[in-house]
Protein backbone atom coordinates (compact mmCIF):
# COMPACT_ATOMS: atom_id res chain seq x y z
CA UNK A 1 0.00 0.00 0.00
CA UNK A 2 2.88 2.38 0.83
CA UNK A 3 4.38 2.26 -2.86
CA UNK A 4 1.05 2.85 -4.67
CA UNK A 5 0.04 5.92 -2.33
CA UNK A 6 3.95 6.61 -2.65
CA UNK A 7 3.58 6.89 -6.68
CA UNK A 8 -0.14 8.45 -6.15
CA UNK A 9 1.45 11.42 -4.15
CA UNK A 10 4.33 11.68 -6.50
CA UNK A 11 1.77 11.94 -9.26
CA UNK A 12 -0.19 14.82 -7.49
CA UNK A 13 2.93 16.85 -6.96
CA UNK A 14 3.92 16.56 -10.60
CA UNK A 15 1.00 18.35 -11.47
CA UNK A 16 0.91 21.68 -10.01
CA UNK A 17 -2.16 22.11 -8.76
CA UNK A 18 -2.38 21.36 -5.41
CA UNK A 19 0.81 23.53 -5.61
CA UNK A 20 -1.18 26.54 -6.69
CA UNK A 21 -4.19 25.99 -4.17
CA UNK A 22 -1.62 25.91 -1.10
CA UNK A 23 0.35 29.16 -2.12
CA UNK A 24 -3.24 30.97 -2.64
CA UNK A 25 -4.54 29.66 0.59
CA UNK A 26 -1.64 31.33 2.07
CA UNK A 27 -2.05 34.56 0.08
CA UNK A 28 -5.28 35.12 1.71
CA UNK A 29 -4.80 33.80 5.08
CA UNK A 30 -2.15 36.33 5.70
CA UNK A 31 -3.31 39.04 3.68
CA UNK A 32 -6.59 38.61 6.02
CA UNK A 33 -4.70 38.60 9.15
CA UNK A 34 -3.09 41.69 8.21
CA UNK A 35 -6.04 43.50 7.17
CA UNK A 36 -7.79 42.51 10.65
CA UNK A 37 -6.91 44.76 13.78
CA UNK A 38 -7.84 41.77 16.04
CA UNK A 39 -6.99 38.10 15.11
CA UNK A 40 -10.08 36.95 16.17
CA UNK A 41 -11.77 38.90 13.75
CA UNK A 42 -9.33 37.63 11.01
CA UNK A 43 -10.00 34.03 12.06
CA UNK A 44 -13.78 34.53 11.71
CA UNK A 45 -13.42 36.30 7.92
CA UNK A 46 -10.90 33.36 7.20
CA UNK A 47 -13.14 31.11 8.45
CA UNK A 48 -16.32 31.74 6.12
CA UNK A 49 -13.67 32.09 3.72
CA UNK A 50 -12.89 28.64 3.98
CA UNK A 51 -15.64 27.00 4.06
CA UNK A 52 -16.42 27.86 0.47
CA UNK A 53 -12.78 26.94 -0.96
CA UNK A 54 -11.69 24.10 0.80
CA UNK A 55 -14.72 21.96 -0.17
CA UNK A 56 -15.04 22.81 -3.69
CA UNK A 57 -11.38 22.65 -4.18
CA UNK A 58 -11.27 19.16 -3.04
CA UNK A 59 -14.22 17.85 -4.33
CA UNK A 60 -13.57 19.01 -7.70
CA UNK A 61 -9.37 18.24 -7.63
CA UNK A 62 -10.88 15.24 -6.46
CA UNK A 63 -13.43 14.07 -8.99
CA UNK A 64 -10.80 15.18 -11.82
CA UNK A 65 -8.11 13.33 -10.50
CA UNK A 66 -10.17 10.12 -10.08
CA UNK A 67 -11.30 10.37 -13.77
CA UNK A 68 -8.19 10.91 -15.06
CA UNK A 69 -5.92 7.95 -13.28
CA UNK A 70 -8.63 5.69 -15.25
CA UNK A 71 -5.91 4.54 -16.94
CA UNK A 72 -3.60 4.24 -13.66
CA UNK A 73 -6.16 2.35 -11.67
CA UNK A 74 -6.91 0.30 -14.58
CA UNK A 75 -3.25 -0.89 -15.18
CA UNK A 76 -2.93 -1.51 -11.34
CA UNK A 77 -6.11 -3.87 -11.11
CA UNK A 78 -4.73 -6.50 -13.65
CA UNK A 79 -2.17 -6.50 -11.13
CA UNK A 80 -1.44 -8.66 -8.08
CA UNK A 81 -2.61 -5.58 -6.00
CA UNK A 82 -6.16 -5.50 -3.76
CA UNK A 83 -8.73 -3.65 -5.20
CA UNK A 84 -9.14 -2.57 -1.56
CA UNK A 85 -5.29 -1.32 -1.43
CA UNK A 86 -5.77 0.46 -4.52
CA UNK A 87 -9.04 2.50 -3.96
CA UNK A 88 -7.74 3.10 0.15
CA UNK A 89 -4.20 4.36 -1.66
CA UNK A 90 -6.11 6.86 -3.99
CA UNK A 91 -7.88 8.44 -1.44
CA UNK A 92 -5.33 8.35 1.34
CA UNK A 93 -2.83 9.83 -1.69
CA UNK A 94 -6.08 12.38 -2.16
CA UNK A 95 -6.82 13.45 1.48
CA UNK A 96 -3.19 13.54 2.33
CA UNK A 97 -2.02 15.61 -0.09
CA UNK A 98 -4.96 18.33 -0.04
CA UNK A 99 -5.23 17.98 4.14
CA UNK A 100 -1.62 19.18 3.71
CA UNK A 101 -1.90 21.70 0.98
CA UNK A 102 -4.40 23.26 3.72
CA UNK A 103 -2.64 22.50 7.04
CA UNK A 104 0.58 24.44 5.13
CA UNK A 105 -1.82 26.88 3.35
CA UNK A 106 -4.09 28.11 6.26
CA UNK A 107 -2.70 25.92 9.24
CA UNK A 108 0.70 27.55 10.02
CA UNK A 109 -0.56 31.61 9.50
CA UNK A 110 -3.48 30.40 12.18
CA UNK A 111 -0.80 29.27 14.17
CA UNK A 112 1.67 31.99 13.84
CA UNK A 113 -1.83 34.91 14.49
CA UNK A 114 -3.96 32.93 16.70
CA UNK A 115 -2.80 30.17 18.85
CA UNK A 116 -5.43 29.24 20.68
CA UNK A 117 -7.89 26.46 21.09
CA UNK A 118 -9.64 28.13 18.90
CA UNK A 119 -7.41 28.41 15.56
CA UNK A 120 -6.55 24.55 16.24
CA UNK A 121 -9.92 23.27 16.01
CA UNK A 122 -10.45 25.49 13.00
CA UNK A 123 -7.09 23.59 11.84
CA UNK A 124 -8.63 20.70 12.54
CA UNK A 125 -12.09 21.19 11.07
CA UNK A 126 -10.57 22.43 7.59
CA UNK A 127 -8.48 18.98 7.48
CA UNK A 128 -11.57 17.02 8.38
CA UNK A 129 -13.57 19.55 5.56
CA UNK A 130 -10.91 18.16 2.88
CA UNK A 131 -10.74 14.85 3.49
CA UNK A 132 -14.91 14.62 3.88
CA UNK A 133 -15.11 15.96 0.43
CA UNK A 134 -12.33 13.94 -0.70
CA UNK A 135 -14.27 10.80 0.27
CA UNK A 136 -17.71 12.61 -0.68
CA UNK A 137 -15.62 12.89 -4.62
CA UNK A 138 -14.36 9.14 -4.42
CA UNK A 139 -18.44 8.37 -4.04
CA UNK A 140 -19.25 10.68 -7.12
CA UNK A 141 -16.93 9.55 -9.40
CA UNK A 142 -17.47 5.51 -8.74
CA UNK A 143 -20.86 5.89 -9.16
CA UNK A 144 -21.05 7.51 -13.04
CA UNK A 145 -18.99 5.83 -15.48
CA UNK A 146 -19.08 9.50 -17.66
CA UNK A 147 -16.69 12.03 -16.47
CA UNK A 148 -18.00 15.49 -17.56
CA UNK A 149 -21.39 13.61 -15.78
CA UNK A 150 -19.60 12.89 -12.44
CA UNK A 151 -17.93 16.50 -12.58
CA UNK A 152 -20.59 17.93 -12.99
CA UNK A 153 -22.27 15.81 -9.98
CA UNK A 154 -19.45 16.89 -7.85
CA UNK A 155 -19.74 20.21 -8.39
CA UNK A 156 -23.86 20.36 -7.55
CA UNK A 157 -22.94 18.46 -5.14
CA UNK A 158 -20.33 21.46 -3.67
CA UNK A 159 -23.35 23.83 -4.89
CA UNK A 160 -26.02 21.69 -2.41
CA UNK A 161 -23.41 21.76 0.57
CA UNK A 162 -22.92 25.44 0.69
CA UNK A 163 -25.59 27.43 -0.94
CA UNK A 164 -28.98 25.44 -1.60
CA UNK A 165 -28.83 23.80 1.65
CA UNK A 166 -29.11 27.35 3.81
CA UNK A 167 -31.89 28.14 1.39
CA UNK A 168 -33.62 24.91 2.34
CA UNK A 169 -33.58 25.35 6.26
CA UNK A 170 -34.84 28.67 5.91
CA UNK A 171 -37.72 27.20 3.58
CA UNK A 172 -38.53 24.80 6.50
CA UNK A 173 -37.79 26.96 8.99
CA UNK A 174 -40.40 29.54 7.81
CA UNK A 175 -43.11 27.07 6.63
CA UNK A 176 -42.87 24.76 10.15
CA UNK A 177 -42.51 28.18 11.89
CA UNK A 178 -45.86 27.92 14.35
CA UNK A 179 -44.56 24.43 15.27
CA UNK A 180 -41.84 22.89 17.41
CA UNK A 181 -39.29 21.90 14.74
CA UNK A 182 -36.18 22.40 16.92
CA UNK A 183 -35.49 19.17 17.54
CA UNK A 184 -35.73 18.21 14.14
CA UNK A 185 -33.83 20.56 12.94
CA UNK A 186 -30.76 19.41 14.76
CA UNK A 187 -31.27 15.95 12.38
CA UNK A 188 -31.66 18.66 9.39
CA UNK A 189 -28.51 20.44 10.47
CA UNK A 190 -26.32 16.60 11.00
CA UNK A 191 -27.31 16.56 6.64
CA UNK A 192 -24.72 19.20 5.69
CA UNK A 193 -21.40 18.89 7.10
CA UNK A 194 -19.92 22.17 5.44
CA UNK A 195 -22.85 23.98 7.95
CA UNK A 196 -21.77 21.58 10.80
CA UNK A 197 -17.56 22.84 10.26
CA UNK A 198 -19.19 25.81 11.20
CA UNK A 199 -21.35 25.37 13.82
CA UNK A 200 -17.94 23.70 15.28
CA UNK A 201 -15.98 26.37 14.72
CA UNK A 202 -18.25 28.95 15.98
CA UNK A 203 -19.43 27.44 19.28
CA UNK A 204 -16.00 26.93 20.19
CA UNK A 205 -15.32 30.65 19.41
CA UNK A 206 -18.26 31.28 21.48
CA UNK A 207 -19.93 34.43 19.45
CA UNK A 208 -23.38 33.38 18.83
CA UNK A 209 -24.24 36.29 16.62
CA UNK A 210 -22.45 34.31 14.08
CA UNK A 211 -24.01 30.58 14.92
CA UNK A 212 -27.13 30.85 12.53
CA UNK A 213 -30.79 28.90 13.07
CA UNK A 214 -28.80 25.52 13.33
CA UNK A 215 -25.55 26.54 15.51
CA UNK A 216 -27.82 28.25 18.02
CA UNK A 217 -30.70 25.52 17.90
CA UNK A 218 -27.18 23.19 18.64
CA UNK A 219 -26.04 24.96 21.03
CA UNK A 220 -29.55 25.43 23.04
CA UNK A 221 -29.44 21.33 22.80
CA UNK A 222 -25.97 20.37 23.58
CA UNK A 223 -24.30 22.91 25.45
CA UNK A 224 -21.18 24.26 23.67
CA UNK A 225 -19.33 21.28 24.85
CA UNK A 226 -21.71 18.83 24.01
CA UNK A 227 -22.34 20.61 20.47
CA UNK A 228 -19.08 20.45 19.37
CA UNK A 229 -18.50 16.60 20.79
CA UNK A 230 -21.27 16.03 18.96
CA UNK A 231 -20.54 17.49 15.88
CA UNK A 232 -16.99 16.64 15.78
CA UNK A 233 -18.67 13.02 15.86
CA UNK A 234 -21.49 13.08 12.92
CA UNK A 235 -17.98 15.34 10.77
CA UNK A 236 -16.26 11.71 11.35
CA UNK A 237 -18.95 9.84 9.83
CA UNK A 238 -19.52 12.16 6.99
CA UNK A 239 -15.77 11.40 6.01
CA UNK A 240 -15.89 7.16 6.62
CA UNK A 241 -19.60 6.39 5.06
CA UNK A 242 -19.31 8.03 1.16
CA UNK A 243 -15.62 6.11 1.78
CA UNK A 244 -17.33 3.46 2.57
CA UNK A 245 -20.06 3.18 0.46
CA UNK A 246 -17.44 4.04 -2.38
CA UNK A 247 -14.98 1.12 -1.78
CA UNK A 248 -17.61 -1.23 -1.95
CA UNK A 249 -18.93 -0.07 -5.15
CA UNK A 250 -15.16 -0.02 -6.66
CA UNK A 251 -14.74 -3.56 -5.66
CA UNK A 252 -17.72 -4.97 -7.57
CA UNK A 253 -17.09 -2.12 -10.71
CA UNK A 254 -16.17 -3.70 -13.92
CA UNK A 255 -13.05 -1.91 -15.62
CA UNK B 1 -5.20 -24.35 -13.57
CA UNK B 2 -7.65 -21.59 -14.67
CA UNK B 3 -11.16 -23.53 -14.43
CA UNK B 4 -14.32 -21.91 -15.36
CA UNK B 5 -17.81 -22.67 -14.28
CA UNK B 6 -21.15 -21.06 -15.83
CA UNK B 7 -19.66 -17.75 -16.07
CA UNK B 8 -22.65 -15.24 -17.05
CA UNK B 9 -22.35 -11.56 -17.23
CA UNK B 10 -24.46 -9.02 -18.75
CA UNK B 11 -23.87 -5.51 -19.42
CA UNK B 12 -27.65 -3.88 -19.07
CA UNK B 13 -29.90 -5.44 -21.43
CA UNK B 14 -26.96 -6.79 -23.43
CA UNK B 15 -25.75 -10.44 -22.56
CA UNK B 16 -22.21 -10.89 -22.49
CA UNK B 17 -21.15 -13.89 -21.82
CA UNK B 18 -23.82 -16.69 -21.56
CA UNK B 19 -22.63 -19.28 -18.99
CA UNK B 20 -19.44 -20.11 -20.36
CA UNK B 21 -17.34 -22.97 -18.80
CA UNK B 22 -14.06 -23.71 -20.13
CA UNK B 23 -11.06 -25.50 -18.26
CA UNK B 24 -7.13 -24.37 -19.46
CA UNK B 25 -4.50 -26.22 -17.74
CA UNK B 26 -0.56 -26.09 -18.00
CA UNK B 27 1.27 -26.05 -21.30
CA UNK B 28 -1.52 -25.23 -23.46
CA UNK B 29 -1.52 -22.91 -25.85
CA UNK B 30 -5.27 -21.60 -26.32
CA UNK B 31 -6.69 -19.64 -29.05
CA UNK B 32 -9.84 -17.67 -28.33
CA UNK B 33 -11.44 -17.00 -31.36
CA UNK B 34 -14.68 -15.43 -32.51
CA UNK B 35 -16.72 -12.46 -34.11
CA UNK B 36 -16.21 -9.09 -32.97
CA UNK B 37 -18.23 -8.41 -29.84
CA UNK B 38 -18.57 -12.18 -28.81
CA UNK B 39 -17.36 -11.88 -25.27
CA UNK B 40 -13.81 -12.40 -25.79
CA UNK B 41 -12.27 -9.71 -24.21
CA UNK B 42 -14.89 -9.77 -21.34
CA UNK B 43 -13.82 -13.60 -20.79
CA UNK B 44 -10.16 -12.65 -20.83
CA UNK B 45 -11.26 -9.39 -18.06
CA UNK B 46 -13.56 -11.84 -15.71
CA UNK B 47 -10.20 -13.90 -15.81
CA UNK B 48 -8.28 -11.23 -14.43
CA UNK B 49 -10.73 -9.91 -11.62
CA UNK B 50 -11.05 -7.24 -13.84
CA UNK B 51 -15.05 -7.64 -14.83
CA UNK B 52 -16.88 -9.28 -11.73
CA UNK B 53 -19.38 -12.40 -13.21
CA UNK B 54 -22.53 -12.10 -12.56
CA UNK B 55 -23.34 -15.89 -11.91
CA UNK B 56 -20.80 -18.49 -12.10
CA UNK B 57 -17.39 -18.70 -10.69
CA UNK B 58 -13.86 -19.09 -11.62
CA UNK B 59 -10.78 -20.89 -9.99
CA UNK B 60 -7.16 -20.16 -10.16
CA UNK B 61 -5.54 -23.01 -8.97
CA UNK B 62 -8.11 -24.71 -7.27
CA UNK B 63 -9.19 -21.60 -5.48
CA UNK B 64 -11.58 -19.17 -6.52
CA UNK B 65 -10.42 -15.55 -7.38
CA UNK B 66 -13.69 -13.73 -6.30
CA UNK B 67 -11.88 -12.94 -3.25
CA UNK B 68 -8.46 -13.25 -4.09
CA UNK B 69 -5.85 -10.95 -5.51
CA UNK B 70 -2.45 -12.92 -4.81
CA UNK B 71 -3.26 -15.19 -8.14
CA UNK B 72 -2.94 -12.34 -10.14
CA UNK B 73 0.99 -13.11 -9.23
CA UNK B 74 1.15 -15.53 -12.01
CA UNK B 75 -1.07 -13.75 -14.39
CA UNK B 76 0.96 -11.65 -17.32
CA UNK B 77 -1.54 -9.72 -19.23
CA UNK B 78 -1.33 -7.74 -22.58
CA UNK B 79 -4.28 -5.94 -23.11
CA UNK B 80 -5.78 -5.04 -26.04
CA UNK B 81 -5.44 -1.27 -26.29
CA UNK B 82 -2.54 -0.57 -23.26
CA UNK B 83 -3.63 2.44 -21.10
CA UNK B 84 -1.17 4.00 -19.38
CA UNK B 85 -0.79 7.28 -17.33
CA UNK B 86 -0.09 10.05 -19.28
CA UNK B 87 2.05 11.68 -17.89
CA UNK B 88 4.82 8.85 -17.02
CA UNK B 89 7.96 8.31 -18.95
CA UNK B 90 8.40 4.23 -20.08
CA UNK B 91 10.86 4.06 -17.67
CA UNK B 92 9.16 5.01 -15.04
CA UNK B 93 5.83 2.50 -16.14
CA UNK B 94 8.61 0.44 -15.91
CA UNK B 95 10.09 0.86 -12.67
CA UNK B 96 6.56 1.53 -10.70
CA UNK B 97 5.60 -2.12 -11.97
CA UNK B 98 8.69 -3.46 -10.52
CA UNK B 99 8.60 -1.93 -7.44
CA UNK B 100 4.98 -2.70 -6.77
CA UNK B 101 5.04 -6.75 -8.39
CA UNK B 102 8.46 -7.91 -7.95
CA UNK B 103 9.46 -10.23 -5.03
CA UNK B 104 13.03 -10.66 -3.90
CA UNK B 105 14.17 -14.19 -5.50
CA UNK B 106 12.25 -13.48 -8.68
CA UNK B 107 14.30 -13.16 -11.56
CA UNK B 108 13.32 -10.41 -14.54
CA UNK B 109 12.85 -11.79 -18.03
CA UNK B 110 13.86 -8.48 -19.69
CA UNK B 111 14.32 -10.28 -23.33
CA UNK B 112 11.33 -8.60 -25.01
CA UNK B 113 12.30 -4.60 -23.94
CA UNK B 114 16.06 -5.57 -25.19
CA UNK B 115 14.57 -7.20 -28.66
CA UNK B 116 11.92 -3.99 -29.06
CA UNK B 117 15.04 -2.02 -28.10
CA UNK B 118 12.70 0.13 -25.85
CA UNK B 119 15.85 1.28 -23.83
CA UNK B 120 16.32 3.86 -26.51
CA UNK B 121 12.91 5.20 -26.00
CA UNK B 122 13.05 4.72 -22.29
CA UNK B 123 12.60 8.56 -20.99
CA UNK B 124 9.56 9.06 -23.65
CA UNK B 125 6.32 9.42 -22.36
CA UNK B 126 3.60 7.37 -22.55
CA UNK B 127 1.10 9.89 -24.09
CA UNK B 128 3.58 10.35 -27.32
CA UNK B 129 4.24 7.10 -28.04
CA UNK B 130 2.35 5.56 -31.27
CA UNK B 131 0.25 2.69 -31.07
CA UNK B 132 2.66 0.00 -32.04
CA UNK B 133 4.98 1.09 -29.32
CA UNK B 134 2.81 0.89 -26.67
CA UNK B 135 1.79 -2.41 -27.74
CA UNK B 136 5.57 -2.98 -27.31
CA UNK B 137 5.47 -1.66 -23.94
CA UNK B 138 2.22 -3.93 -23.31
CA UNK B 139 4.32 -7.22 -24.35
CA UNK B 140 6.94 -6.39 -22.31
CA UNK B 141 5.15 -5.76 -19.30
CA UNK B 142 3.16 -9.26 -19.65
CA UNK B 143 6.50 -11.03 -20.10
CA UNK B 144 8.58 -9.53 -17.78
CA UNK B 145 7.32 -11.29 -14.58
CA UNK B 146 8.14 -14.61 -15.33
CA UNK B 147 4.33 -15.78 -15.28
CA UNK B 148 3.09 -19.10 -15.20
CA UNK B 149 0.37 -17.77 -17.21
CA UNK B 150 0.32 -15.18 -20.00
CA UNK B 151 -3.14 -13.49 -21.48
CA UNK B 152 -2.32 -11.82 -24.52
CA UNK B 153 -5.42 -10.04 -26.34
CA UNK B 154 -4.91 -9.33 -30.01
CA UNK B 155 -0.55 -9.05 -28.88
CA UNK B 156 0.41 -8.68 -32.85
CA UNK B 157 -2.15 -5.72 -34.00
CA UNK B 158 -0.56 -2.46 -34.50
CA UNK B 159 2.98 -4.26 -34.39
CA UNK B 160 5.16 -4.16 -37.58
CA UNK B 161 6.16 -7.61 -39.20
CA UNK B 162 9.49 -7.32 -37.61
CA UNK B 163 7.91 -6.68 -33.95
CA UNK B 164 5.22 -8.98 -34.16
CA UNK B 165 7.74 -11.86 -35.32
CA UNK B 166 10.26 -11.33 -32.16
CA UNK B 167 6.81 -11.39 -30.31
CA UNK B 168 5.60 -15.02 -31.42
CA UNK B 169 9.27 -16.33 -31.12
CA UNK B 170 8.97 -15.27 -27.32
CA UNK B 171 5.33 -16.40 -27.16
CA UNK B 172 6.45 -20.00 -28.81
CA UNK B 173 9.62 -20.32 -26.09
CA UNK B 174 7.69 -19.30 -23.55
CA UNK B 175 5.58 -22.34 -24.41
CA UNK B 176 8.08 -24.64 -24.42
CA UNK B 177 9.11 -23.87 -20.82
CA UNK B 178 5.13 -25.33 -19.92
CA UNK B 179 3.11 -22.07 -19.50
CA UNK B 180 -0.09 -21.98 -20.12
CA UNK B 181 -0.68 -18.96 -23.09
CA UNK B 182 -4.12 -17.40 -23.94
CA UNK B 183 -4.31 -15.77 -26.95
CA UNK B 184 -7.28 -14.09 -29.07
CA UNK B 185 -6.15 -12.96 -32.56
CA UNK B 186 -7.86 -12.41 -35.63
CA UNK B 187 -4.77 -13.03 -37.38
CA UNK B 188 -5.60 -16.50 -38.22
CA UNK B 189 -1.77 -17.37 -39.74
CA UNK B 190 -0.24 -15.85 -37.00
CA UNK B 191 -2.19 -18.57 -34.34
CA UNK B 192 -0.92 -21.09 -36.58
CA UNK B 193 1.64 -22.68 -35.62
CA UNK B 194 1.34 -21.98 -31.78
CA UNK B 195 -1.36 -23.23 -30.61
CA UNK B 196 -2.81 -26.51 -29.13
CA UNK B 197 -6.00 -25.88 -28.46
CA UNK B 198 -9.47 -23.74 -29.62
CA UNK B 199 -11.99 -22.29 -28.07
CA UNK B 200 -14.88 -21.06 -30.53
CA UNK B 201 -16.77 -18.19 -28.86
CA UNK B 202 -20.45 -16.63 -30.67
CA UNK B 203 -22.55 -13.94 -29.28
CA UNK B 204 -21.26 -14.73 -25.59
CA UNK B 205 -22.04 -18.38 -25.93
CA UNK B 206 -18.95 -21.15 -26.17
CA UNK B 207 -19.31 -23.07 -29.48
CA UNK B 208 -16.68 -25.19 -28.84
CA UNK B 209 -13.35 -26.01 -27.18
CA UNK B 210 -11.07 -28.74 -29.03
CA UNK B 211 -7.75 -29.86 -29.65
CA UNK B 212 -6.06 -28.45 -32.78
CA UNK B 213 -5.76 -31.65 -33.85
CA UNK B 214 -9.62 -32.59 -33.59
CA UNK B 215 -10.77 -29.77 -35.23
CA UNK B 216 -8.97 -30.28 -38.46
CA UNK B 217 -10.10 -33.97 -38.22
CA UNK B 218 -13.76 -32.28 -37.48
CA UNK B 219 -13.42 -30.28 -40.80
CA UNK B 220 -11.13 -32.24 -42.90
CA UNK B 221 -9.40 -28.83 -43.34
CA UNK B 222 -5.42 -28.61 -42.82
CA UNK B 223 -5.12 -24.84 -41.94
CA UNK B 224 -6.87 -23.09 -39.04
CA UNK B 225 -7.85 -20.34 -40.99
CA UNK B 226 -10.10 -22.28 -43.48
CA UNK B 227 -10.95 -24.61 -40.16
CA UNK B 228 -12.63 -22.07 -38.87
CA UNK B 229 -14.16 -20.64 -42.28
CA UNK B 230 -15.63 -24.12 -42.36
CA UNK B 231 -16.97 -23.01 -38.72
CA UNK B 232 -18.54 -20.15 -39.09
CA UNK B 233 -20.07 -21.17 -42.51
CA UNK B 234 -21.95 -23.65 -41.30
CA UNK B 235 -23.62 -21.47 -38.11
Amino acid sequence: MKKIIKYIILDILRNKIVMAYTVFLLIISLSIFNLEDSSGKGLLSLLNIVLIIVPLVSIVFSTIYIYNSAEFIELLVSQPVKRKTLWLSLFTGLAGSLSFAFFIGAGIPVLLFEFSATGITMIVTGILLSIIFVAIALLASVKTRDKAKGIGVAILLWLYFSIIFDGLVLFILFQFSDYPVEKFMIGVSALNPIDLARVLIILKMDVSVMLGYTGAVFQDFFGNQWGIIISGIILTAWAVFPLMLSLRRFNRKDL
Amino acid sequence: MIIATNVSKSFGKLKVLDNISATCNRSQCIALIGPNGSGKTTFIKCLLGMVVPDSGFITFNDKNIIHDWQYRANIGYMPQIGRYPDNMTIAQVLDMMKDIRKSKDQQLDEDLINEFNLNMLMNKRMSTLSGGTRQKVSASLAFLFNPDVLILDEPTAGLDPVAAEILKEKITAEKKKGKLILITSHILSDLEDMITEIIYMQEGGLRFHKSFEELRADTGEQKLSRAIARVMQKN
